[in-house]
């Protein structure tokens, strides 16, 4: 089921994401402020919600340098492909009864799939920018991506199987009886953590790791360019936010208020907990992120999976 | 793992205590009565300078911001013809406060001395000068002092006896 007006929650949709994620660079600093007992950005306007403008305005005005020994095409480009993938998967996300831009039957695996594709933005800007500090944090993203990737994929079979579908609004209206929280337990914290990686956000920002790396893969990148990253890192921390109400905590399912606002809600409090995690964690090193990745969550994906499947195949579905 | 959701929930505990910012143009900070701002030149109780242009504080100054110029007025007191300091030179060491010998030169808590230009971080005496005897309220030097000034003979400050001619003295 498609929206009437499909034109209408296409630009809704994007308006919306892209604010969102504007409106995070200022929600972020004062969540963080919050738990370390400072105030954050709280002069610009009230509350400081002009921040967002100051910040816009400061990168729209920032020399857009590109480094005379990059690979040009690749250096431009690189950005922009975070934003497209990101923006792609927005497409399968169910806001509300009836308004998605694309209610894809196979929602689920087009979602994991852009989120896959996000990596290429990563690596060719640590390729292309020609520098070893970028090279380095283009190598742990593919690395890090990949590995985490694999049971991101299986910590939601899970949830597919208890729906029998890959497209996302029947996975919500599944969730009529009880949230997959409860039934996907382990699944929900393994998306949780594979999100946390896939959005190379602390405590899994190795690929930029400014302590390490200067800023990793886009230590060459200035002004809008550098921007585009900014913005394209908090749209994937809202897409996983809200993937994570979607596919666990029932989407727009909920009383009284709108579907809208429920998702709305239930994507800010996982975005404030993406915050808190990044308040609260230190980075690991990469050999223990690697080896957690394989040899810890795989195998708990692994076994979540067969333990739902079993328990589907005995007492069928629900 | 169990100490990573403990770390998690201790720093959301966070969310509920007091913020240490102090928001400072609204908010003042406590500054110590000894802080070390701007440097002020104190008077007497009487009201006189107290500073003797002996240029102690010019040398112990170790970026070279003070200058001064004695000179001596009609009565005898030794005082600066000019005093001059240079506050974007200056470091706020309080050098210069500990070696005056008369609690002329003293630093006071103030830091908020921002210009626009270069120059008006230029004070000459008459900006150092204040009314007050600063930290010192009772103390006066020329008081204390055996040095012969007008209106004051040798013999006539606190604690000084009169002088003894030396030639009534006899064993």
């Amino acid at each position: 089921m498609t929206s009437p007006y499909p034109i209408l929650s296409i630009l809704g949709i994007v308006i919306v994401a892209l604010s969102i994620a504007a409106f995070l660079i200022w929600v972020e600093r004062r969540l963080l402020a919050l738990w370390q007992d400072r105030y954050g950005p709280n002069r610009t306007g009230p509350f400081g919600l002009l921040q967002v403008v100051a910040d816009a305005i400061k990168m729209f005005m920032k020399e857009d340098w590109i480094p005379p020994f990059v690979d040009k095409p690749v250096f431009i480009v690189a950005p922009a492909i975070i934003f497209v993938t990101v923006l792609m998967s927005f497409a399968v996300l169910p806001v509300a009864p009836g308004i998605i831009v694309s209610d894809l039957n196979v929602g689920l695996l087009f979602f994991l799939a852009m989120s896959s594709l996000g990596v290429y933005s990563v690596v060719l800007a640590g390729w292309s920018s020609n520098n070893k500090y970028a090279l380095v944090g283009g190598l742990r993203a593919a690395a890090q991506m990949l590995s985490y990737e694999v049971f991101m994929g299986l910590s939601l079979m899970g949830v597919v199987l208890l729906t029998g579908s890959f497209s996302l609004p029947a996975i919500v209206e599944a969730q009529r009886k009880i949230w997959f929280v409860i039934p996907q337990f382990p699944g929900f914290v393994l998306f949780l953590i594979a999100g946390l990686a896939e959005t190379r956000r602390i405590p899994f920002d190795l690929p930029e790791a400014e302590s390490e790396l200067v800023a990793g893969y886009h230590s060459e990148y200035s002004g809008m360019k550098f921007g585009m990253f900014f913005v394209g890192e908090y749209m994937g921390v809202t897409l996983i936010s809200s993937m994570i109400a979607v596919l666990f905590f029932g989407g727009w399912l909920g009383p009284v208020l709108p579907g809208l606002l429920w998702l709305l809600i239930k994507t800010f409090l996982f975005i404030s907990f993406f915050v808190l995690v990044r308040a609260a964690l230190p980075r690991p090193r990469f050999d223990q992120l690697m080896s957690w990745g394989w040899k810890v969550m795989l195998p708990l994906a692994l076994a979540n999976l067969l333990v739902t499947g079993a328990v589907i195949l005995m007492w069928g579905k629900g | 793992m169990i100490s990573i959701l403990r770390t998690i929930w201790l720093v959301f505990l966070h969310a509920f205590q007091r913020r240490i910012t102090v928001q400072y143009p609204e908010q003042k900070p406590y500054l110590a009565p000894r802080y070390r701002g701007r440097i002020v030149l104190t008077r007497d109780p009487d009201g006189g300078e107290r500073c003797v242009a002996c240029n102690l504080c010019a040398v112990a100054c170790p970026v070279g911001c003070i200058a001064l110029q004695a000179t001596e007025d009609k009565t005898g007191r030794r005082l600066p013809e000019f005093f001059r300091i240079n506050f974007s030179r200056c470091i706020f060491c309080g050098y210069c406060e500990e070696a005056c010998p008369t609690y002329a030169i003293q630093l006071t808590p103030d830091f908020e001395m921002g210009e626009f230009q270069r120059k008006n971080l230029v004070y000459e005496k008459e900006h150092l000068l204040i009314d007050g005897p600063g930290k010192y309220p009772g103390y006066n030097f020329w008081r204390v002092a055996g040095v012969q000034i007008g209106g004051k003979d040798k013999g006539q400050a606190a604690h000084e006896e009169p002088p003894v001619d030396v030639h009534s003295l006899m064993p």
